[in-house]
């Protein structure tokens, strides 16, 4: 059966790397489902969050061809329940003098915040797993969404146990 | 026989990790050019050890402890000079390649440097093929160049050849200035873009202290773990500039660590299925060659008694005369292999990947095997077929140990019993040996033609095929008996492949007699190399197998689309004449600086080849024209079960022992 997999991928941040990987999912027949990519605690190391949907067999091929990538340094596969998953959604909602008041109280309901006020419209920034902003968009959804935009999920593994702390490692091979 | 072959020709190299094998230069037909200013002599290490480093801008991050003690001395240099002191460094000796726009300035200290032998080619496309050529021939990596746009896409094929071929080749291209990239500049193209999908890796390199290293790091990769095309693309501007040479570089490459050694717990495992087994098969591919692993590998089928199959790119790393070699599997395999897979309880696969081409389709390969996978590359195992104990490592390695561990088991009494297996198998190759008919109408038989050639050059001559009927016949009907004497294009199936690939394998074994078979259809593709080969001196023989179509193509026609020939025919269809003869081969060759010569007739194969092999100065084109229906067989036809394999048109092998 198929399910979700959420990859924490350590790359060089090097020009080219987003699209070797992004190329190697597309050429090997993968969907992604989302990709995140951001700096890490270590300026020459960016790390991608690649949340893909498949079996086991072809998620152990993905990361092998992952791996043969150069510019590929290091791939966890974040259990879910090992880690925390997050993703950040920004939801324009329309939202007048009456309305106005039931809008704030959802996304207070929700812990969410709202950036940005207009007239006829409030803009909320929310965080949290992907169910939970699912369900801030369901209880929204009435009041008319104009607006949405999501990042894809980022994750790192609970416990104090660092991924990144061995890749640094300096490999020493000289011409 | 006056060609005279190497006494043991030393083309086996182990693949060093740091590719710097000590070497002589290639011995140059070409007139000596004037040397003046030696950029490679001045980078000498003059003695005194300087700090590395100093021209390291790139590399803050790595602690610098280079293994070896000899510095050089920081020399200032342009990029270009880098390029060629790098790859002087890493110990090119021959660069095939065409010069332009953007690549020039690398064009100007080559012409001075005494190590390197540049030769010019007539398409980019020649060049990397060459590049592959030299490479299987000699276990070094082979390197081509070009100019930025139509000669960087140029290499696009050779390219993709190589990477499914896992062949150590480095090209380096010129690229448009850093101030044009991105704007459609003159004969730009993303290169580097266009080859991720078909490389190893590649690199665009815009500054001009990055080209030392980039070059050692692209020769590392190229020729380390899972081989491969690594193709380095450099800005014109960052050639132009100057900047400090050191030597030896440290790498940048903290993702790439290849596995060479094998998991002990992994091998004991296999080795004790393999002394259990009873109907076992050691299923050998290209990677047994790669590793430098043929006299393990006859170790262990000795000590195992375990049959021996060698796929389409491991033809040579197992002797064809051996009594355990059962030949080739696949499409075109013997049927003694391909029934051996299919029945196996065992299969032992050594540096193969489970082709399509092998496999036929899948879920009904092999149904009762279990199956031991090594291979270099983590990502081939359990990729087609799940294997049941994987094994990471150099075939070298991992056989080696496999030698010991089945030893140790045999010392406790454990040892496989296949006098069975073997009455089974004996069977099969007695019963279905590859055979051909003669033509009906008396005109020539390809698979003789190659036959001959085969058995008058011997084993010690050096083989290079097209793609086609011509391909397979030549993998079928010549002994190989020692690897490296066996050169294709074999995941990629690429037509035209055999020209330039005999050049560039005859350039890196000068002493050897090196024969490409090639088809009319392919050598139409990439003659024009003709002109280099005659030029440089690179005298290569090129026995067209000529029958006027389109081989293969032609063969599944008749065999799946009703004997409707569409687009097969090169020939003349006003005359009678069989074969291609627009062009005349023969004229041809002539125009060409080549001998010319043309066989048509049975009784003139052996002489006209004997010819050919007195002629040691000039490459020789060898026109045969032969019988345009001749079938390759055996065939698993394409999508069907291994089980379906005909021995020839409508005969289907009877399995079961018939007592």
């Amino acid at each position: 059966m198929s399910e979700q997999h959420t990859l924490s991928v350590l790359v060089e941040n090097k020009p080219g790397v987003l699209v070797r990987i992004a190329g190697l999912f597309s050429r090997r027949g993968f969907n992604i489902e989302s990709l995140a990519v951001g700096p890490t605690e270590h300026e020459e190391i960016s790390r991608m969050t690649i949340v893909v949907n498949c079996e086991e067999h072809p998620l152990e091929q993905v990361t092998k061809q992952l791996n043969k990538l150069i510019n590929v340094i290091k791939i966890v596969e974040l259990e879910p329940s090992q880690a925390v998953q997050r993703e950040l959604m920004l939801i324009k909602v329309r939202a007048d003098a009456d309305s106005r008041s039931k809008v704030l109280e959802t996304v207070d309901l929700f812990r969410a915040h709202v950036v940005d006020v207009a007239l006829d419209a409030v803009t909320v920034e929310a965080t949290g797993s992907h169910d939970k902003l699912e369900a801030l968009v369901r209880v929204l959804e009435p009041f008319g969404i104009k607006e949405l935009v999501k990042s894809g999920a980022i994750a790192v593994g609970r416990g104090g146990r660092s991924i990144t702390d061995r890749t640094l490692r300096p490999l020493e091979r000289s011409a | 026989m006056t060609e005279q072959s190497s006494p043991a020709p030393s083309k086996v190299h182990a693949p060093s990790p740091l590719d710097i094998p000590a070497r002589t230069a290639a011995p140059r037909p070409t007139p000596s050019r004037p040397a003046p200013a030696q950029p490679g002599s001045q980078a000498q290490p003059g003695g005194t050890a300087q700090p590395a480093g100093a021209a390291q801008p790139g590399g803050a991050q790595q602690a610098a402890t280079a293994p070896r003690p000899h510095h050089s001395t920081p020399l200032r240099v342009t990029g270009a000079q880098a390029l060629v002191l790098a790859l002087e460094r890493v110990g090119v000796d021959i660069v095939f390649g065409i010069p332009g726009g953007a690549v020039l300035p690398a064009y100007d200290p080559l012409l001075d440097s005494k190590q390197i032998r540049h030769i010019l080619v007539r398409h980019e496309q020649g060049a990397g093929h060459a590049a592959t050529g030299y490479a299987q021939a000699t276990g070094r990596t082979g390197v081509c160049m070009a100019t930025s746009g139509p000669g960087a896409t140029n290499l696009v094929t050779p390219l993709a050849d190589a990477y499914m071929d896992s062949v150590p080749v480095v090209a380096i291209t010129g690229q448009v200035s850093t101030n044009l990239i991105g704007t459609d500049g003159f004969q730009e193209a993303d290169i580097s873009g266009i080859t991720y999908p078909i490389t190893k890796h590649n690199f665009l390199v815009t500054k001009p202290e990055d080209i030392a290293r980039t070059i050692g790091e692209a020769f590392h990769l190229a020729s380390t773990g899972r081989p491969g095309p690594v193709l380095v693309d450099i800005a014109k501007d960052a050639m132009q500039a100057t900047t400090e040479f050191t030597w030896p570089v440290p790498f940048d490459l903290p993702g790439y660590h290849p596995v060479t050694r094998p998991h002990s717990r992994q091998v004991r495992e296999a080795a004790r299925m393999i002394t259990e087994a009873r109907r076992p098969v050691l299923y050998v591919g290209g990677g047994v060659i790669k590793a430098d692993a043929s006299a393990e590998l006859k170790i262990l089928a000795e000590l195992t008694g375990a049959p021996v199959v060698t796929t389409l790119m491991a033809r040579g790393a197992f002797p064809d005369s051996h009594p355990l070699h059962l030949g080739m599997p696949g499409m075109h395999g013997t049927v003694a292999a391909v029934g051996a897979l299919q029945r196996a309880d065992l299969i032992v696969a050594l540096g193969a990947r489970f082709d399509d081409r092998v496999t036929g389709k899948l879920d009904s390969f092999a149904p009762d095997a279990l199956i031991v996978h090594a291979d270099i590359d983590p990502a081939e195992i359990s990729k087609n077929r799940r294997a049941d104990v994987p094994i990471v490592g150099d075939c070298k390695e991992v056989i080696a140990e496999l030698i010991a561990a089945v030893s140790t088991d045999h010392e406790h009494g454990l040892k496989g019993d296949h006098a069975e297996w073997w009455a089974a198998l004996d069977q099969w190759r007695t019963k279905y040996p590859l055979g051909y008919d003669e033509a009906d109408d008396g005109s020539l038989a390809p698979q003789y033609v190659i036959e001959r050639i085969g058995a008058l050059a011997g084993p010690e001559a050096v083989y290079v095929a097209g793609v086609g009927q011509h391909q397979m016949w030549a993998s079928q009907f010549i002994g190989y008996e020692n690897p490296r004497t066996w050169i294709n294009s074999g995941g990629a199936g690429t037509m035209g492949f055999a020209v330039p690939a005999a050049m560039g394998a005859k350039v890196g074994l000068p002493e050897t007699p090196v024969w490409a078979i090639d088809g009319d259809g392919c050598f139409q593709m990439t003659n024009q190399e003709l002109a280099t080969c005659a030029i440089e001196g690179i005298p290569v023989k090129i026995a067209i197998i000529n029958n006027g179509n389109l081989g293969m193509v032609r063969q599944w026609q008749t065999l799946f689309y009703n004997e409707r020939y569409s687009n097969t025919n090169l020939g003349d269809r006003k005359t009678e004449l069989q074969g291609t003869r627009v062009p005349d081969f023969v004229k041809l060759a002539d125009a060409y600086g080549c001998i010319g010569l043309r066989c048509e007739r049975k009784e003139d194969v052996d002489a006209i080849i004997e010819q050919a092999m007195a002629i040691n100065d000039q490459p020789v084109v060898i026109d045969f024209i032969v019988h345009k229906d001749a079938m390759v067989w055996p065939m698993v036809a394409a999508g069907t079960s291994n089980d379906d394999i005909k021995h020839a048109r409508d005969i289907a092998p009877e399995w079961e022992a018939s007592e």
